[in-house]
């Protein structure tokens, strides 16, 4: 059983997560319309390219915009749980060794042990507190939907099985591993089609929101960029 | 009176503004509106145009429902954290259910829109600034509006306006006549003081081209004087058009793209004519916004840009101060402490904050900026069309609150307010909240009384 989850059914949960995310990245690119949003999306590269760049990489550095840092404690948590979701994946030792036994074959470098259940514990504690903040919070409250719980339950689950697992908290590692291994395929082959696509969409939008502040709304007055 | 005041077509004679003007306060036009049928097929054509781009598709679908766009929203500040005026909230409850309905609603559904669209969103768009996603609720609600005005859900005063403008060429009846006999008026008025002042009409080749509102010409006509005197001091070689003179747009608030793109048309055609080198427009920010920042893909310019230079009247201040065609009399500077109303508009819409500043460093003493300031300001209170409209007057007065706590806290005793709207909800929040220790003004009649005059220019001070 083990073996086929971590063989055919993991290569075919990578399979679909990698290429639904490009076909997203790449409907997103083809499916924008400038003249319905009015934005000359062609125009002015010289703005539109540092643009996309400050766009970006100031809302992917902790506190690296107002946004951020106007929320503090809303960005900790996300911060906590982004580090654990895009590191742990892709550098555990476990993980790292099934990449490169699987069809893809890719070798990538491990995290120390140590690091890589810090990271893991952090990000679990991230989603508890998440969750408690959409529970307790009247603002999102309002906002919440079955949708949103869905989504938070298919983040937290590989997380728990593999904290379960990975310490034998609850004996039978077996058991709990491959639970831990489904939960992270079915991540996986659902991130494309949910809100959980954010994971390349939220790269095309920020380049998108860069564009339009950078093109249409001041880039010239302010010499390219905005300066989020 | 049993004709049907309220339908989704957009008035297109002056019979039919007057008939709706007729009806004070827009009473039967409302109850109109609530007995309106929605053409839901039409409107599920609508919305599928309207949110075609991937871009807007993504937006509805990506929103985390984080709320880490509430506290960005002077409205949700205003109303004590109002769930209901989160921003991701407003969207996703209105255009959001439209999509996720394809266009299947009711004529309640529909007014809970109008109400949403006009009342709990100013199309300020600092949310977008506090969205990790980069979601633009402002955008959001102003496709929202297009979808309502197409439908006949539009506020009273702004269905008018938007009558104004398609018949009159202007947000209110001001005909070219009026606007050519205000010029010579003014002129008239000004000229013991100001020999040699005038208004060009419709010079052709001139350095600048200046446009203005309506307002201006129907109640504030001193203020299209002060342009002149300024102007004239400082040397400039302008003129202005006898067509396409007026740059507002409550057609841009209604959602009434058709009537935007005939305003930015009626502009560019009076540029092509007289072949300015640039066009300087008045205080005032949506005004800026429809023409310069949106006006350019209304009138299908290529590279979103207007045909020749455009300029804010804030920019052409801070060039004229900073090339000393126009030069401050030191003693005259403001003493008192003074603050600067930064409009959405034409500030995070279109990056001229840093104009302003310039201005302030020629001509106050004692200039303090407000908490949040430049691309990070809030609302006035009163924009995108929110002063305007009286089913919607508690709604503003509540979110005046915001701006006047951050007026308050600089311990400024004037407000600069270099906007028409902003101008307004300013004097509107002194008189709402009975506040009478801090004034407000523009920009030209301060400088009128603040600049040295050259010795070229002949000036018979008056009293």
């Amino acid at each position: 059983m083990i073996n086929f989850v971590t063989g055919p059914l993991f290569t075919l949960s990578l399979a679909v997560f990698a290429l639904g995310l490009i076909f997203r990245m790449v409907a997103y690119v083809a499916g924008l319309d400038g003249k319905a949003d009015r934005i000359a999306y062609r125009a002015h590269t010289d703005r539109s390219i540092p643009g996309i760049f400050a766009s970006i990489i100031k809302w992917l550095i902790p506190g690296g915009s107002r946004g951020w840092r106007a929320q503090p404690v809303a960005a900790v948590l996300f911060f906590l749980l982004h580090f654990g979701a895009v590191l742990v994946p892709l550098f555990l030792l476990g993980h790292t060794v099934i990449l490169e036994n699987s069809w893809f074959g890719i070798s990538l470098p491990a995290l120390p042990a140590d690091l890589a259940d810090l990271l893991s514990i952090l990000s679990l504690v991230a989603l508890v507190l998440l969750v408690v903040r959409r529970i307790r919070l009247a603002k999102l409250r309002i906002l919440t939907t079955a949708g949103d719980w869905f989504i938070l339950f298919l983040t937290i689950m590989p997380f728990l099985t593999g904290i379960v697992a990975r310490f034998e908290l609850c004996g039978n590692y077996e058991g709990w591993m491959l639970a831990h291994v489904l939960f992270g395929e079915l991540f996986l082959i659902l991130a494309p089609f949910t809100k959980l696509s954010h994971i390349a969409l939220f790269f095309m939008s920020r380049a998108q929101i860069g564009m339009d502040y950078a093109i249409k709304r001041g880039g010239a007055a302010r010499g390219g960029a905005f300066p989020w | 009176m049993s004709e049907m005041l309220c339908t989704p077509k957009p008035l297109t004679t002056k019979e039919e503004i007057h008939t709706l003007l007729q009806d004070k306060g827009g009473a039967k036009y409302y109850a109109q509106m609530k007995q309106m049928k929605v053409d839901t097929e039409a409107l599920a054509r609508d919305v599928e145009a309207a949110c075609k781009s991937s871009r807007t598709r993504t937006w509805l679908s990506l929103c985390a429902r984080c709320g880490m766009c509430a506290e960005s929203c002077f409205l949700y500040q205003a109303n004590d954290q109002d769930p209901k005026q989160v921003p991701s909230y407003k969207f996703q409850s209105t255009l959001g259910e439209l999509v996720r309905r394809k266009g299947q609603v009711d004529t309640e559904f529909m007014l809970h829109c109008m109400e949403v669209a006009w009342s709990q969103c100013t199309c300020c768009n600092r949310c977008s600034l506090y969205c990790p996603h980069g979601i633009d609720t402002g955008v959001l609600i102003s496709i929202l509006r297009g979808l309502l005005f197409k439908h006949g859900f539009v506020p009273w005063e702004l269905k008018i306006g938007s009558g104004m403008h398609r018949v009159y060429g202007a947000q209110m009846d001001v005909s070219q006549e009026d606007w050519l006999d205000t010029c010579e008026w003014m002129v008239d008025e000004n000229s013991d003081e100001w020999p040699g002042l005038e208004i060009p009409v419709d010079k052709e080749d001139a350095d600048i081209m200046y446009i203005l509102n309506a307002r201006e010409v129907k109640h504030y006509p001193d203020d299209i004087a002060k342009a002149a005197i300024l102007f004239h001091v400082a040397g400039e070689n302008w003129t202005v058009p006898s067509e396409g003179w007026e740059n507002t747009s409550l057609t841009m608030f209604a959602g009434d793209w058709e009537g935007a793109a005939n305003n930015v048309k009626r502009i560019y055609k009076s540029v092509e004519k007289l072949r300015p080198k640039t066009v300087v427009g008045t205080e005032c920010g949506h005004a800026h916004r429809a023409t310069v920042v949106e006006g350019p893909y209304w009138a299908g310019q290529p590279d979103g840009d207007p045909p020749v230079k455009f300029m804010h009247y804030v920019e052409w201040v801070a060039m004229a101060l900073r090339t000393g065609k126009l030069k401050i009399d030191p003693a005259k500077k403001i003493k008192v402490r003074c603050t600067l109303q930064d409009s959405c508009n034409y500030v995070r819409n279109n990056g001229l904050g840093k104009y302003t500043r310039e201005i302030m460093s020629y001509i106050a003493e004692d200039f303090v900026e407000m908490s949040s300031c430049g691309d990070h300001n809030y609302c006035c209170g009163g924009g995108g069309g929110f002063n305007g409209v009286g089913l919607y007057r508690k709604q503003r007065n509540v979110g005046l609150k915001m701006k006047l706590k951050q007026i308050q806290d600089t311990g400024a005793e004037l407000v600069i307010a270099p906007c028409h709207n902003c101008w307004d909800a300013i004097r509107d929040m002194m008189e709402e909240y009975e506040v009478h220790n801090i004034k407000w003004s523009f920009l030209k009649p301060l400088l009128v009384d603040m600049i040295q005059i050259p010795e070229n220019i002949e000036h018979n001070p008056q009293e």
